[in-house]
């Protein structure tokens, strides 16, 4: 009796799925809907129409981004709002203070974003836990305050972003918004396909057990890293939007905690650890910001009810009720083993091979 | 140190705070050798299975595998040169499916990536009876199922050494036999075992050596047998009685 483990023990091939006939329809509809969106301007959308939109992106790569983090990675930050200020002071230093302009603005905040994430990441993961989640808002605090030092960056007063000087308004707000749709597609795009890959099942390992992904020879800090690293530049990306609809950078606003309170709210309504979740929690969040969000005060007690309801009654978020539990997946990441067939075993019995073996 | 030790322990000592639970350990096991570990709880056996994989480092001593000192390497590392591991408490990833967490093992320590993996983890799940359960999520598992999914994952790595941490504990006596056939699969296609377990005669039916620990230091080994009957370890044992002929007979 041989029990060892050859690549194709008993001549099986396993057969594994990784798409579903809903996920390509999935991949269909998401296709018509960017490319309508794409034409829009053209057609149906007002200026104010691709405002709003702008905005909605900019809450989807939020709250896909904490997602990645927290919901796949299990790091559970409080400092998002950090990258987001990188992002917006980044575009406005590199295409307006260094005169790079536009477009190598935007990849060069990217990098910045990255590369503080990075550093940063070594003094942040000495922390787990409510101690990370607090470190991490620490961290946020001083690159805040660092920053209202620097007069070069407006100090405390902010500073305008200029680089769509001499562009019509109505061909700007165009601008940003095909820049928000190509990012929310890149964003969500890279979420998926870093969670797709072998990369991702070793976050979701590490989230559930790091000690056992550790001796299962999963990186573990290298892990928590890419998927820290990652989440800062989505983050980032966010920012240089700010810049580009406010087109003035305050300290006070793109450094806010609220950011992070948002990402959660949405990622709560919409359905942590799904890619589908945070585009339909940022789809809900918009909604009620736009309608019950000049109430001040009682709008943000009404997101907390809402959210602590969520917790309680609906863990799984919108997309966990619409789902059906996660049976239905647009974009699933998951490994599906189909066959052969797995018969189901009588209890006891450790191999199933009778009649195969030698 | 000879060719044919796989493992090669040497002077590892840890303490957690005044807790002594390694004092200068030193022992070697064999290429191809079942090595069972007992001795009463708390005597420092799983906490001799985390500093062999890398889980907590050794305030002093050192570990060699295959001829190289992985004192200092990773447990990540040390999963990838070979050496798999059990937990006495099981440790499944709870939102990933039973062949998922299978799967883990196989691509990252085995690195075997796409469909070598998947064929890696499949043999894996059939050999330990899991292929049925495979599109579980494994938080749902019972108690023999995550023993099972511990003992799968670690196979799936494609191991020379595996650390079974009370793999049987906790399990009724009709579910041990099958999980001592499928070890005694494993040594027969050459894996090498280091084994815990309380109920000794499961342990001492298949063991070749046997070692007790107590306190962090060893009391005994040699034959299971003369082990299990030597004064130290009747008296640590005091007031157990062990049905190492039960054991044999069933
Ligand atoms: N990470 C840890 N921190 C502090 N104490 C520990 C830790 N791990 C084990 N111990 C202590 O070390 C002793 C030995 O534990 P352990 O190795 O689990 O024993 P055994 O597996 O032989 O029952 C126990 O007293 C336990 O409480
Ligand atoms: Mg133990």
């Amino acid at each position: 009796m041989s029990l060892a483990l050859s690549d194709n023990t008993a001549g099986h091939r396993a057969q594994v799925h990784r798409s579903t006939r809903a996920s390509l329809v999935g991949l269909v509809v998401a296709v018509i809907v960017v490319v309508s969106l794409a034409y829009g301007p053209f057609a149906f959308l007002t200026k104010g129409n691709q405002q709003n939109l702008t905005t909605l992106f900019i809450y989807i790569i939020l709250g896909t981004m904490w997602n990645l983090l927290a919901g796949y990675a299990g790091m559970v930050s409080i400092g998002q709002q950090a990258f987001i200020g990188i992002g917006a002071y980044g575009i406005v230093y590199a295409s307006d203070i260094l005169g790079l302009g536009l477009w190598i603005g935007l990849a060069l905040a990217l990098v910045i974003s990255g590369i503080v994430a990075y550093l940063v990441s070594f003094l942040a993961f000495r922390l787990s836990g409510g101690y990370f989640a607090i470190g991490t808002w620490v961290i946020a605090e001083v690159i805040y305050l660092l920053t209202t030092q620097i007069n070069t960056l407006g100090a405390g007063a902010g500073i305008s972003f200029t680089a769509f000087r001499g562009y019509k308004p109505e061909i700007r707000i165009a601008v940003v918004y095909w820049i928000a749709l190509a990012a929310v597609v890149v964003a969500v795009a890279v979420t998926y396909l870093l969670l797709r890959s072998r990369l991702g099942a070793g976050f979701t390992a590490v989230r559930d057990d790091a000690t056992a992904a550790a001796t299962l020879g999963v990186n573990v800090t290298r892990s928590r890293r890419i998927a820290w690293v990652v989440a800062a530049m989505g983050c980032g990306l966010a920012g240089t939007l700010l810049a580009m609809t406010t087109l003035n950078v305050q300290p006070g606003s793109v450094f806010k905690i609220q950011w992070t309170a948002f990402m959660i709210f949405i990622v709560i309504i919409g359905g942590v650890g799904t890619i589908e979740g945070p585009i339909i929690g940022a789809i809900v969040f918009y909604a009620l910001e736009r309608y019950i969000g000049d109430v001040g005060f009682w709008y943000l007690v009404i997101l907390g009810i809402i959210a602590i309801a969520m917790v309680l009654f609906l863990p799984k978020g919108l997309w966990g009720l619409i789902s059906g539990n996660g049976r239905l997946r647009l974009f699933p990441t998951g490994y599906r083993l189909t066959s052969p067939l797995p018969t189901p075993i009588a209890n006891g019995t450790p191999d199933s091979r009778e009649g195969e073996s030698s | 140190m000879s060719e044919s030790q796989l493992l090669s322990v040497r002077g590892l000592s840890k303490k957690f705070g005044r807790v002594v639970t390694a004092e200068d350990v030193t022992f070697d096991v064999r290429e191809g050798e079942a090595f069972g570990i007992v001795g009463p709880n708390g005597a420092g056996k799983s906490t001799l299975l985390n500093l062999i994989g890398g889980v907590i480092d050794p305030d002093a001593g050192s570990i060699e595998f295959g001829g190289r000192d992985i004192t200092r390497l990773k447990a990540a590392n040390r999963a990838k040169v070979g050496i798999a591991r059990s937990f006495q408490i099981p440790r499944p990833f709870v939102d990933m499916t039973v062949f998922e967490n299978v799967y883990v093992g196989s691509s990252f320590a085995g690195g075997t990536r796409g469909q070598h993996g998947y064929d890696r983890a499949y043999a894996a799940l059939e050999t330990t009876g899991l292929l049925g359960l495979a599109e579980t999520p494994a938080g749902q598992l019972r108690l023999l199922d995550r023993k099972r999914l511990e003992l799968a994952r670690a196979l799936a790595t494609g191991p020379r050494l595996i650390l079974l941490d009370e793999i049987a504990g906790g399990l009724t006596e009709k579910e041990i036999p099958p999980l001592i056939d499928t070890i005694r699969g494993l040594l027969a296609s050459g894996v090498t075992v280091v084994w815990i377990e309380h109920i000794v005669h499961a342990l001492v039916s298949v063991v070749d050596r046997l070692m007790c620990l107590a306190e962090g230091r060893i009391l005994a080994l040699g034959d299971p047998h003369e082990v299990m009957r030597s004064p130290e370890v009747i008296e640590v044992y005091l007031g157990t009685t062990f049905d190492i002929d039960e054991g044999r007979a069933s």
